[in-house]
């Protein structure tokens, strides 16, 4: 099986990603590979030497909310890479975390309602 | 793996150049979100699992880690790094209106654990995929589930043409689980079959959140 990101992901070098972010880890705003993110609506424009990366993660999310994970492997850049980026736009005001952001917690309600849902499927 | 594969799509959506195809936006009603961990060792399925239940066309990414290498690397007194690759395929699963759960596939080895630590945050549950012909590849799996105290999980073990016609009881043994870790048989290629591991899981986990008593073994902790 050939999966979207095997085909246009995995192709980063390791080059790339420090260029990027200049060898900087994502530590600010307490991203996780899962962290819900949506553009603001009417944000700043970007600054003009913006990277095309970042350019293009804001647009991606300009279309709807996706995990980190998720945004990673649509634009083909590691995770870690694009936390960087995120943080940058969180920063910058262009890019927020969704409410559902945070994994709900872990109790017999949400646990029947996972599997009520999966009866479901 | 099934969804979208005769659907392109727009194949520049969001105007990203390299992009893979439509993105699946999670609708903006979702205001809570679950997740399992999918782990087992190279080869054991988990990238076939997370497709064959994903709603979206299932994704995948890799990961550059660097680790301070140890050992007779260290000798020369120099701070070596390493890197390594870690395969993260993901898929998503909406339950309801307001609850989607997302499904996390990654290799469970030692190496791995700095990254899917973080993953094993606020986990309803993991499912550990073992394949019988190889149950010695799934020893670190487990040893490293046991060692984090990461819980629930259930082990489902996939059904290869040339799989050793083991009963439960004998993998079970092999594999040292406790009487109450569910372990379930499972076909990855199929939808039906890999729900039905899935609610496995959960069933455990909530008679565990339900029943106190039962809760953990001596020796085992829980993650903050
Ligand atoms: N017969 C059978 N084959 C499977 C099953 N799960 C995976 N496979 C096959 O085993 C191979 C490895 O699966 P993959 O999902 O890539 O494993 P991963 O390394 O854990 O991601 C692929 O060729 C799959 O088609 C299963 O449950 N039954
Ligand atoms: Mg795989």
């Amino acid at each position: 099986m050939t999966t979207a990101g095997e085909r246009h992901g995995s192709g980063a070098s390791p080059v790339r990603p420090y260029v990027l972010t200049g060898g900087r880890a994502a530590t600010r705003h307490g991203l996780t590979v899962d962290t819900l993110l949506r553009a603001t609506p009417d944000g700043p424009p970007l600054r003009a030497d913006a990277a095309p990366q970042t350019r293009a993660l804001l647009r991606l999310h300009r279309g709807g909310i996706l995990t980190i994970a998720e945004s990673a492997a649509y634009l083909g850049l590691p995770v870690s890479v694009v936390m960087v980026l995120a943080e940058d736009l969180i920063t910058s005001d262009h890019l927020h975390q969704h409410a559902a952001s945070q994994f709900a917690e872990i109790n017999p309600t949400l646990l029947q309602e996972v599997l009520d849902g999966l009866e479901r499927v | 793996m099934a969804l979208n594969e005769s659907d392109p799509g727009d194949p520049d959506p969001a105007g990203t150049g390299p992009g893979p195809g439509r993105v699946e936006y999670l609708s903006a009603t979702v205001d809570r979100i679950a997740k399992i961990l999918v782990v087992g060792a190279f080869g054991t399925g988990k990238t076939t699992l997370v497709g064959a239940v994903s709603e979206i066309r299932a994704l995948h990414t890799e990961e550059t880690m660097s680790e301070a290498s140890t050992g007779v690397d260290d000798l020369a007194g120099l701070d070596h790094k390493t890197t390594t690759t870690v395969a993260l395929d993901f898929g998503r699963i909406t339950l309801n209106d307001q609850l989607v759960l997302y499904l996390f596939g990654t290799p469970g080895q030692r190496r791995f654990w700095d990254m899917w630590a973080g993953l094993a945050q606020g986990v309803a549950g993991v499912l550990v995929l073992v394949d019988a012909r190889r149950l010695t590849d799934s020893f670190e799996v487990l040893g490293q589930l046991e060692e984090h105290g990461l819980e629930p999980f259930a082990v489902a073990v996939n059904q290869f043409p040339d799989s050793p016609d083991h009963p439960p009881e004998a993998l079970r043994a092999a594999l040292d689980l406790l009487p109450e870790t569910p372990l379930v048989y499972c076909d990855a290629r199929d939808r039906a079959s890999t729900i039905n591991a899935l609610k496995v899981l959960i069933r455990h986990a909530l008679a565990r959140a339900t029943s106190p008593t039962s809760l953990t073994a001596p020796g085992r902790s829980q993650l903050p």
